[in-house]
């Protein structure tokens, strides 16, 4: 861990002056990736703006249209568990008490979860080649030991996983990502705020240089009726998923009305797939159904030498979290499997 | 009033408070004047040579006072024997700094010493490092043809290698009617208790050093830094109150002391090392080892030929081994057997013990294999074991000193209700779970070891009671001084035991469960020879009331000497103080076991886990929903702690079966999971329903105290009897640990 300048932002507006200011300046919130990354020398962050002494966006609000807005400095834990969310958008709490350990989503923020960086191994140790650490040097996950990787949208570049849980939520509830930067402020739809590798495995997200994530808005319909969401992991709790589901469904005399799967763990975002979505609509709810949909959802889907497993796992998480949604009540603490 | 013995008592730790208040000082929080922080810098390539390594950045920092590298270390411990320990396998042990050898990822091969710590840290990301890298191996798996006998050196005493074959096993085998062979292999382990390996060492001038380490053995420590630093051994004063945890990783000094000590004694001030997590992956660990087994049976059931042959991983430095074959025929009295342990050397750091080291290991492909015999012979498992069953040790052909695995059989099965279980695979089901019962045998030796203790009866009437012993988080402080305050009938606010610190009595490293045993014994003999002292000066007091009776008529109670026909005649301590003019009355006995009676015996702890697992069959989520550890271990001085150390040994086990590996990848010959976000121990929401019964077990032949020791014997069976009931569950016998979920779908 290096120097580095402190300073403490009384408004988005003085903290967007301080990053274009000063030399390699990183926003900091909760701090809960970014001191990690700094301890393992993997970040030249000189200067730090802190953030979360700003006095707005930190409120849960309802919003005139019937959604509801995050603040993006409110810390995870008190939007998981406030009754707004709750009640009107239970995936979204679900999925965010799914991640983490109670002390971080105490500290983390939500503007911050959706800046996570990848867990890969090779990203996190700085002198192996890693093409998201250092772009051309190479990706030191293929060939190597890669079970927590992924196996949707990668490509020779990179294969590494975004981790967030409460991301795969807002994915399936197409939430709103409002900015402001030296630009002005702008919003951006979920699906198009984080990114595939592509050429640019560095780049997790489209934010431009200074922006700051304000806030998250959530549509009106939260799919607090049919919803649930699915985590298996290496352990019960404090562990990245490897493969997560987040399933809201909309029924109507028995049929799909809507249906929205989102999955964690198999992509460099999460990963959404409108083909599977439109194939359940007016479709009734059932295994062989939703087993479609999986096929249809992973089709493209590619597995690596340990990894290969997420393919089947993905599509029988998708039936399982499916099925849960169908009676929401039997979702045990925890995201774990239930029914 | 009568005081209760505070022996069986469940006695709470009592440094508890002073731990959960944060208020216990581990190695690392010391504070001295002048106090300098050192950061290790470690080597990023597995093998070769260092062709640069350039300070001139780190050094320009203002307060970096040093950086220490093989180019500029002080001239110290030339000889590879000087930095051999207590614990230090055959072989050459590893130098800190020696050359600009590169042997393994990791290898500490600098020290920058700053004003701070972070700006140690900082400037150790300075240092530029360049490397001659050289071919290596990492992986056991690959190199099983390099196998070789291991050497032989005076770590061997306390594990033997395996016993000579018996009988004619491959003809028995191939003639058996029923026959189960397996191969099984896990993965490296990484201790990771919660203390980080830190070293303080306050620089005293004139050659002395107060060391705060981070260790198992105080005086083994001490003999450590003097040897290699060429100090009177009576001005290297170690001292270790409180230990974070160990489980075996601080038996052997790290490279934090020789950093500490070295950079204190160069710059003669105070300096504190700390390791972070990531370095705690830089040192011993449980070696990866390949199992192979096959166990043949009549038609009774009747285990005739036993085969079980492991291969250990070790460095290229020292031949690290472990009793990994040797459990089976002492389980299991076949007339057939062939035991075969080998070690493959790889370009790692050598393997160190961690809690049941090789039984831990052995234990799984042992029991595994007599669970798939069962399912063969279409014999219950538990059944299976009791036709097995043996009162003595059949690989030595001699008795168990005591042994009532059988009780841990029936009263584990009946507190966990194995006559519920269906014999048949994915018989039973828990919704849309299914659900298994496994149980597996555990066993693990019960040592003792030469050691001292001072018993001093103070002015005030006192019991002051002293050892070098470290207490490593087992309880050792409150079950010394429940010891020490039967042995002289005081309560045990009355008793003070001084311990961790090796100016103190010589004890010896803390580890293998022998530790209650070992000090137990030396405080029971200092306890005995100071009764008499006592005694002589109460008999010969003027007008005392013991006057001219033996030693034999009289207890030692209630603070006084009693005869024993009438509580009323008696002398009390503090009269025999006053009597000895105020002075104190010390004891010092240094205690042996006395070989030539113990080795007629075999002496062990035993144990039955029973466990229930439920598995998300679609998904392979695997939990552990109920677990009943049923401990033969002798004498149990204090059942709270016992209990609190079994626990722990179940919940590792659980660890090891379904959870905790390190991740190596062998084309960078490098652990990749270094943190403990990644190196997946369990949490909370892991562990459900543990139950442990302690069966009554009197020895009085293992030592005076009829003590067998706790710390490792909760684990042994865990792994097996899960990976079994994960079998009963599903129907699949994975054979390599730990059992992920994909491996069940």
């Amino acid at each position: 861990m290096n120097n580095f300048d402190y300073f403490r932002a009384a408004s988005v507006q003085e903290a967007i002056g301080l990053s274009v200011e000063e030399d390699d300046a990183k926003y900091i919130a909760g701090g809960t990736n970014l001191i990690d990354l700094m301890k393992y020398n993997l970040t030249d962050a000189h200067t730090l703006v802190d953030l979360t002494k700003i006095r707005d966006h930190h409120e849960i609000q309802e919003l005139p249209d019937g959604g509801l807005r995050l603040g993006a400095f409110e810390t995870n834990a008190k939007t998981a568990w406030h009754p707004l969310v709750e009640g009107r958008y239970p995936l979204l709490s679900r999925a965010i008490l799914a991640g983490a350990t109670a002390q971080i989503r105490n500290m983390a923020t939500n503007g911050g979860n959706l800046l996570q960086k990848t867990r890969c191994y090779y990203f996190y140790d700085a002198n192996v080649p890693c093409n998201k650490r250092e772009p051309g040097s190479g990706c030191s996950a293929i060939g190597g030991y890669n079970r927590i990787m992924a196996i949707l949208g990668t490509n020779e570049h990179c294969i590494a996983v975004f981790p967030s849980d409460m991301c795969v939520a807002l994915a399936a509830l197409d939430a709103v990502v409002n900015v402001e930067g030296p630009q002005g402020a702008r919003s951006i739809p979920f699906a198009d705020f984080h990114r595939l590798p592509g050429n640019t495995p560095q780049l997790d997200n489209n934010l431009q240089e200074g922006e700051i994530i304000t806030g998250i808005d959530l549509p009106a319909n939260g799919y607090a009726q049919n919803y649930s969401y699915l985590k298996i992991r290496d352990r019960n709790s404090y562990a990245f998923a490897l493969v997560s589901v987040a399933t809201g469904l909309k029924l109507e005399d028995g049929h799909i009305q809507s249906a929205r799967i989102a999955l964690g763990g198999v992509a460099h975002k999460p990963w959404r797939d409108e083909a599977a979505e439109n194939f359940l609509k007016e479709k009734e709810p059932s295994v062989p159904v939703f087993r479609e949909a999986a096929e249809i959802m992973l089709a493209g889907a590619v597995g690596y030498e340990h990894n290969a497993f997420k393919i089947e796992l993905a599509k029988r998480a998708i039936v399982r979290n499916c099925m849960m949604a169908l009676n929401p009540e039997t979702q045990v603490p925890g995201a774990g499997p239930s029914l | 009033m009568t005081l209760i013995p505070s022996i069986g008592q469940p006695v709470s730790r009592l440094e508890g408070y002073q731990k959960v208040t944060g208020a216990a000082k581990y190695a690392g929080e010391y504070k001295a004047p002048g106090m300098l922080y050192g950061y290790v810098v470690n080597s990023t390539v597995t093998k070769g040579k260092i062709t640069r390594f350039d300070t001139a950045k780190a050094m320009s920092l203002p307060g970096v006072v040093e950086v220490f590298s093989h180019l500029n270390r002080p001239s110290v411990g030339k000889f590879s024997l000087q930095y051999a320990d207590m614990d230090a396998p055959p072989g050459s042990p590893f130098r800190p700094l020696q050359d600009d050898e590169i042997i393994y990822n990791g290898q500490p091969i600098g020290l920058v010493v700053a004003e701070t710590f972070e700006l140690a840290r900082y400037a150790a990301t300075l240092v530029e490092v360049e490397y001659a890298t050289e071919f290596f191996q990492t992986d056991i798996r690959p190199n099983v043809n390099s196998a070789r006998s291991p050497k032989i050196g005076m770590a061997t005493m306390l594990k033997p290698p395996p016993p000579k074959p018996k009988g004619d096993f491959q003809k028995a085998y191939d003639a058996s009617f029923a026959k189960s062979e397996g191969e099984f292999y896990h993965s490296t382990e990484h201790h990771n208790p919660l203390e980080l390996f830190a070293t303080t060492t306050i620089y005293e001038g004139d050659g002395k050093l107060t060391i705060y380490d981070k260790t198992q053995g105080t005086v083994n420590s001490q003999l450590y830094v003097a040897n290699i630093f060429g100090l009177k051994y009576k001005n290297v004063r170690v001292i270790a109150p409180y230990v974070g945890g160990a489980f075996g990783s601080a038996l052997r000094p790290q490279y934090q002391l020789f950093m500490s000590v070295m950079a204190a004694l160069e710059l003669k001030r105070s300096v504190v090392v700390t390791l972070d997590r990531s370095q705690m992956f830089t040192f011993g660990h449980r070696p990866q080892t390949i199992q192979t087994t096959q166990f043949g049976a009549d038609a009774d059931g009747k285990v005739n030929a036993l085969h079980h042959a492991a291969i250990g991983e070790t460095s290229r430095f020292e031949d690290y081994t472990e009793v990994v074959v040797n459990w089976a025929h002492m389980i299991y009295p076949a007339e057939n057997t062939l035991m075969q342990y080998k070690l493959v050397e790889l370009d790692v750091f050598s393997p160190l013990d961690m809690r049941a080291p090789g039984g831990a290991t052995g234990m799984h492909p042992i029991e595994t294999t007599m669970d798939d015999l069962a399912y063969k012979l279409k014999i219950d498992p538990l059944h299976l074991r009791l036709i097995n069953y043996s009162e003595n040790d059949a690989s030595l052909n001699r008795p168990y000193s005591s042994k009532e695995l059988m009780q841990c059989y029936l009263q584990g099965a009946e507190k966990f209700g194995w006559d519920k279980r269906d014999p048949e695979p994915r018989s039973m089901r828990h919704g849309n779970k299914l659900v298994g019962y496994g149980m597996a045998t555990g066993i693990w030796e019960a040592n003792s070891l030469p050691a001292r203790a001072e018993m001093i009866l103070t002015k005030e009437g006192k019991l002051q009671v002293n050892s070098a012993v470290t207490d490593i988080g087992t309880g050792t402080l409150t079950v010394m001084t429940q010891v020490a305050a039967d042995e002289l009938g005081l309560p045990m606010e009355d008793v003070i035991f001084s311990y961790g610190d090796s100016k103190k009595p010589f004890a010896p490293i803390q580890g293998g469960s022998f530790t209650v045993s070992t000090i137990g014994s030396a405080i029971k003999a200092a306890a005995g020879s100071l009764r008499k002292k006592l005694f002589k000066k109460a008999a010969s007091m003027k007008n005392g009331m013991l006057k001219g009776l033996e030693l034999e008529d009289v207890v030692f109670k209630n603070g006084r000497i009693e005869l024993k026909t009438d509580p009323l005649t008696f002398v009390t301590y503090q009269d025999i103080i006053a009597e000895n003019n105020n002075e104190p009355i010390k004891a010092l006995k240094f205690s042996v076991p006395n070989v030539l009676k113990l080795k007629k015996y075999s002496r062990a702890t035993h144990s039955a886990a029973f466990v229930e697992v439920e598995v998300d069959e679609e998904l392979g989520v695997i939990n552990v929903t109920r677990a009943v550890t049923a401990v033969a271990a002798g004498k149990i001085i204090n059942p709270k702690t016992a209990r609190s150390q079994i626990l722990g040994g179940m919940v590792w086990g659980i660890s090891k079966a379904i959870r905790e590996e390190t991740i190596t990848d062998h084309r960078l010959g490098k652990y990749m999971n270094q943190n403990l976000g990644e190196y997946h121990i369990p949490v909370h929401a892991d562990i459900h329903e543990l139950d442990v019964i302690f069966v009554e077990e009197n020895d009085d032949i293992v030592n005076a105290l009829g003590t067998k020791g706790v710390g490792e014997i909760g684990l042994v069976a865990m792994p097996p009897a899960i990976a079994n009931a994960i079998f009963h569950a599903t129907g699949k016998r994975i054979n390599h640990l730990p059992i992920h979920l994909n491996d069940l779908l």
